[in-house]
């Protein structure tokens, strides 16, 4: 009969209109601003660097300026300069940190790539998503200050992923000390027979720098080439 | 009243509407639809010849959204570009992804795993009712049905993509597909989360074709309207739905046979007669059958590595050679064409965009129609400009 | 399918004296290809489209490739008699030669009636300056018309016989052709907070101070060192 399926079709948007008012799976829709979906532990958006304690964020960087992130970025939104001194990082290693990283938020895409290749799970992906502003590069333009988020941050948003890092991490420093241990070990054995003493001495790794300094003043790296206009 | 008249600045100062005087059919009027154009579906322009209402000729301008994509190919390393193949289709970017993994995968010799393949297999059909859910929605959409349909289609659209989101971290730029793998392992979670989709999207699809299928005004719109022979589309290069709508059996899942395709049970819906209509049903017939190979994926799927544990990210340097790998994506045939010289980036990086390459035809189909038609004959296409313009 | 070569042995029978040679591909791939002289590339092709056995009815990809002139350095063995009656010396002798560039136009056919492909078919170009036509197959397959179209745009070979050649995703005004390898992007240069390789040389143009300085003064960066960045 012609206008059947007229019909037919009037009864399904019926159906639908009706069934806004009681059925959740008819209703779909959240106010959002008002109301908020929760965010799936995978959602990632904008990448920001992992420090091991939230009060020396600058002093606990897991980051050692390898550049390997800057050089994978398929936008190049990363930029990298490599300090002159070292600091003992996560496994009490001698590390170099750096002393200028900045994210270029309006370039980046979000695509992860420089977390799937951090050889020191240093850089992780944020869940922020209202980050709206009035200038279009300097509050866009991140430096290490705005990116160092603790590493507590980082198992609030990640559970899963934080807790595998954080269990890899400490076999690493576990493994780390044991080394450090049979090479002490090895030294004292050595200092028992002074035959071999020179041999051993020079097997052990030679510290650049015997106190980690604290890293440059924050005042350092604050001003942009154009001055951020009001 | 012809279009000069309703012209803000008459027949002779518009800029967009023209009179084409000529001697056999008195006055022809010139048309420039697009690029700004809520039907071309982005920034897409065709200009347009009309004999009063009828279409004597149209002339496509590609271009508008051009960002040289190819060229940032080969200044990006291999896995550099995983990330803007979303950016094409980006509809469909775990298709796009496994395009452009598949070939890699030949250019370098790169084996996959078995759990691997099926992971894909799972997400390029899900891709494929995410793809075809919203065509039809937008094919509505331009029919003049405002609203209710695209809307119903955006509501089951947001299921998939929340599991899309919870898999690879982002709804639309999945940046998922590895050389040799995928990024994540599904959890049993997730692919409990597939299931119920895949069970309950046969209901939607039910649902929606009681609300569009059957509809007289639909069919009296959509029947007989820009037919295309099967000639001209296996001489134009035409694939995917369009191509099967015309009633060319020809899909790359069972020619081809990649992936793990060949152990799934499934048909190739076929038209019969080319037109709009046609190609709106061979759409909603492969929901249906991706449900089905869905249904056999998500039971089959194996236990095992995600990722070739040969495959590198790093340094990953595929020695000198070319490949051209291609699989059958939602809009046709997805193929990526590379050519190694040995070094970090590919020395040539070429995409072959199947909504480009369907577009090609739009003015044969167009032709003798009317303007109405013509915009839901384009609808019928499915372009996404992103990977028209490239 | 027939092989390449089986291919190129059939046509070679069918059109004596046309330009035939099979170009191997070295990679994992192995998908060989046909080189095709000009002269009878669209009588091969409209053969290859109508053969019984193959039936390639289907032209699914047209591209182009551009390789630039190359300088290719050959060194070769050469031994040189002692002329004092000694054993004779083995010397190595450096030649230089340049190979010249030449644009390269590759189809990739396949048969939708016999599911079988790819045949891969290459057309090259004298040189890259003035030799640039090759013969269109657009008479043979539609599906090239606007893909020869877009060779044309980004690569500038011009294609005989094409029923119309326009710029088809750049603007009709433009003069340069993008995918080149040699092509110079124009200095449209505005401020990039984060320049990196050729962006950091384009910033040293513009600004007097590199901004890589001004962001962080303490660090002052070298040229050099932002040079190895890239």
């Amino acid at each position: 009969m012609l206008g059947s399926g007229l019909i037919q079709g009037l009864a399904v948007t019926a159906k639908n209109l009706v069934g806004s008012f009681h059925d959740p799976a008819r209703y779909t829709n959240v106010e959002y601003p008002e109301v908020k979906t929760k965010l799936p532990e995978a959602y990632r958006n904008f990448p920001f660097l992992v420090t091991e304690s939230a009060s020396d964020p600058m002093g606990t960087l897991r980051c050692v300026a390898c550049q390997i992130c800057e050089k994978e970025c398929p936008p190049q939104c990363i930029y990298i300069e490599k300090s002159k001194d070292k600091k003992p990082d996560a496994t009490g290693k001698m590390q170099l940190f750096p002393a200028v990283f900045d994210i270029d938020t309006s370039v980046c895409m979000s695509c992860q790539i420089c977390v799937e290749v951090c050889p020191f799970d240093a850089i992780k992906m944020d869940q922020v998503f209202e980050v709206a502003t009035t200038s279009r590069f300097e509050a866009l333009l991140l430096n290490r200050n705005q990116l160092a988020k603790p590493n507590t941050y980082y198992h609030s948003i990640h559970p899963t992923e934080a807790a595998e890092v954080d269990g890899r991490l400490a076999a690493e420093r576990k493994a780390a000390e044991e080394k450090a241990k049979a090479a002490a070990a090895a030294k004292a054995a050595a200092a028992a027979a002074p035959k071999s003493a020179t041999a051993a001495a020079s097997a052990t790794p030679p510290s650049t720098t015997p106190t980690p300094k604290p890293p440059a003043a924050p005042s350092a790296e604050a001003p942009k080439p154009p001055t951020p206009a009001a | 009243m012809s279009i000069s008249d309703l012209s803000p600045l008459g027949a002779q100062g518009g800029s967009h509407v023209r009179a084409v005087h000529d001697e056999f059919h008195g006055d022809l009027l010139e048309v420039s639809m697009g690029p700004h154009h809520p039907s071309t579906h982005g920034v897409f322009r065709m200009i347009v010849t009309l004999d009063g209402e009828t279409i004597v000729k149209l002339k496509p301008v590609f271009g508008y959204l051009h960002r040289n994509h190819e060229k940032l190919g080969e200044n990006t390393s291999y896995l550099g570009s995983m990330p803007y193949t979303d950016r094409l289709d980006y509809l469909c970017s775990m298709t796009n992804n496994w395009a452009y993994a598949i070939a890699v995968e030949k250019l370098a010799g790169q084996p996959v795993p078995e759990r691997a393949e099926y992971v894909r297999v799972i997400l390029a059909e899900i891709t494929r009712l995410l793809n075809h859910t919203c065509l039809a929605g937008f094919l509505m959409q331009d029919l003049g049905c405002s609203g209710t349909p695209l809307m119903y289609a955006f509501r089951e659209r947001e299921k998939i993509l929340d599991l899309f989101e919870s898999l690879s971290g982002s709804r639309m730029m999945c940046n998922y597909q590895r050389f040799g793998g995928c990024r994540v392992d599904p959890s049993a979670d997730w692919l409990e989360g597939a299931k119920q989709l895949t069970d309950g999207y046969g209901q939607f699809l039910d649902e929606f074709e009681a609300l569009l299928t059957g509809n007289e005004i639909i069919m009296a719109r959509t029947q007989g309207t820009g037919v295309l022979s099967p000639e001209l589309a296996v001489a134009a290069g035409v694939t995917g739905p369009m191509l099967r709508a015309t009633g060319v059996n020809y899909d790359l899942r069972k020619t081809d046979a990649y992936g793990v395709y060949p152990r799934f049970d499934f048909r190739v819906p076929l038209g019969a007669h080319g037109d709009v209509y046609d190609r709106y049903m061979v759409r909603v017939l492969e929901m249906r059958e991706s449900i089905k190979i869905l249904q056999q994926a998500l039971a089959g799927i194996p236990a095992g590595p995600i990722m070739d544990p040969k495959a590198k990210l790093r340094g990953f340097r595929p020695k000198a050679g070319e490949a051209y790998g291609r699989i059958e994506g939602p809009k046709g045939e997805i193929g990526f064409y590379l050519v190694s010289d040995g070094s970090p980036n590919p020395y040539r990086y070429r995409v072959r965009a199947p909504s480009f390459i369907n577009l090609t035809i739009l003015e044969d189909m167009c032709l003798g129609q009317t303007v109405a038609d013509a915009v839901i004959i384009l609808g019928s296409v499915d372009i996404v400009l992103g990977e028209v313009d490239r | 399918m027939e092989t390449a070569e089986q291919i190129r042995d059939r046509l070679l029978a069918r059109f004596p004296g046309a330009e035939i040679s099979v170009v191997t591909n070295p990679g994992a791939a192995a998908q060989h290809s046909l080189l095709l002289g000009h002269a009878h590339a669209r009588a091969i092709a409209e053969f290859l489209r109508d053969d019984a056995p193959l039936k390639l009815d289907q032209c699914s990809n047209v591209t182009g490739i551009d390789w630039p002139e190359k300088k290719i350095v050959e060194t070769t063995k050469v031994t040189v008699p002692d002329p004092a009656g000694g054993p004779a010396k083995v010397v190595e002798q450096k030649s230089e030669r340049v190979q010249p560039g030449y644009l390269e136009v590759v189809y990739h056919l396949y048969s939708i009636a016999f599911r079988h492909g790819p045949v891969i078919l290459r057309l090259r170009t004298g040189n890259r300056t003035d030799q640039v036509t090759v013969p269109s197959l657009t008479p043979v397959w539609r599906a090239c018309e606007f893909q020869e179209r877009e060779v044309f745009d980004l690569y500038g070979v011009k294609f005989e016989g094409h029923p119309d050649l326009r710029r088809i995703l750049m603007w009709d005004t433009f003069k340069d052709h993008p995918m080149r390898k040699d092509y110079v992007e124009p200095d449209d240069y505005e401020w990039e907070p984060t320049p990196h390789g050729a962006v950091l040389e384009k910033a040293k143009a513009h600004y007097p101070t590199p901004p890589a300085a001004a962001i962080a003064p303490a660090a002052a960066p070298t040229p050099a060192t932002g040079g190895a960045k890239s």
